[in-house]
């Protein structure tokens, strides 16, 4: 049964990085938008546009990361195997 | 992990009809949209007023914006990318109200709005350029061909992954954070989160509809 905890704790560490890099690349992509906006406030409703896509594509790797987690806490595809080899 | 007692689903389980949730959903968001349409349209007015005046001020706008991310070209392919906003922003929606899944949360759903657009950029490609739409995947240079064909096919099988899960993980995710808040604090702790899920919705709408855009532009284009 060690074998799940290992599991969540994966699960928890992966989410962690993932979350830290992309955190820090949204940052970056809202701080170069926010100083176009400051020096350009016309450009606005396309400064945003292009952000929200970029954003979206950012955010995109914490999803997959989100989703692998997922999988490792509820749908695991070695849970019977383990679960077998524990009750041997 | 989602909400502890569905309308629907218990509905379903009385009928006996084992079609799992997401479809249900699925149907009742259809139902919303046809009913409303039908309902905006019976009377058009010359001063549009009431349900009238909303739906005209929600079509203008993705009409707005098809022209603005793909030129007069856009215009065929407004039916359905706007049936994609209208839908997904609808299913996003009724997160909120208790009693109520999302059937963006199930990756099924996505699959299927993913691939149509993955269907479509392809068809619209071959209709608009014929065997040159080809040319899309060849690259600047010929020498390099072989290589480039086999990124710009990885690069596209890659959309409708990235599309469907993109929309999945946001609401699955929403979905989840939502119910360990309500675990954790039932009164009052989830209502930021609510407030969140609000913003995510259409946020993720745009971004879907935008992208969806984005593609079928591509296809048109010639290649360079």
């Amino acid at each position: 049964m060690e074998f799940f905890g290992w599991c969540v704790i994966a699960a928890g560490i992966g989410m962690g990085l993932g979350s830290f890099g992309t955190g820090i690349g949204q940052g970056l992509a809202i701080k170069s938008a926010v100083e176009g906006v400051a020096r350009n406030p016309g450009a606005s409703g396309k400064i945003l546009t292009t952000m929200m896509i970029g954003l979206a594509m950012v955010e995109s790797l914490a999803i997959y990361v989100f989703v692998v987690c997922m999988i490792i806490l509820f749908a695991n595809p070695f849970t019977t195997q383990v679960v077998e080899l524990a009750t041997k | 992990m989602t909400h502890p007692f569905l309308i629907l689903q218990w509905l379903e389980e009385q009928l006996h009809l084992h079609l799992g949730e997401h479809v249900v959903y699925t149907w009742f968001v259809m139902v919303v949209l046809i009913l409303l349409s039908f309902a905006a349209s019976r009377s058009i007015k010359e001063v549009p007023s009431g349900l009238q005046n909303f739906m005209e001020f929600v079509v203008g706008g993705l009409e707005n914006l098809i022209e603005e991310t793909m030129g007069s070209a856009g215009k065929p392919y407004f039916p359905l990318i706007a049936s994609f906003a209208l839908f997904i922003l609808v299913s996003n929606l009724i997160a909120l109200i208790p009693g109520f899944y999302p059937p963006t949360a199930n990756l099924n759903t996505n699959a299927a709005l993913a691939l149509t657009v993955f269907a479509m950029t392809h068809i619209v490609g071959i209709k608009e350029h014929g065997i040159k739409y080809l040319k899309h995947f060849m690259g600047p240079m010929l020498v390099l061909a072989p290589l480039i064909f086999i990124i710009e096919v990885i690069g596209h099988l890659a959309r409708p992954l990235s599309l469907s899960l993109r929309l999945f993980g946001n609401m699955y995710g929403h979905e989840i954070v939502l119910m360990i808040f309500i675990g954790l604090v039932p009164f009052l702790l989830p209502v930021p989160m609510m407030l969140m899920g609000v913003l995510v919705a259409l946020i993720q709408t745009f971004v879907f509809t935008l992208l969806a855009m984005i593609y079928i532009a591509g296809a048109l284009e010639e290649a360079h």
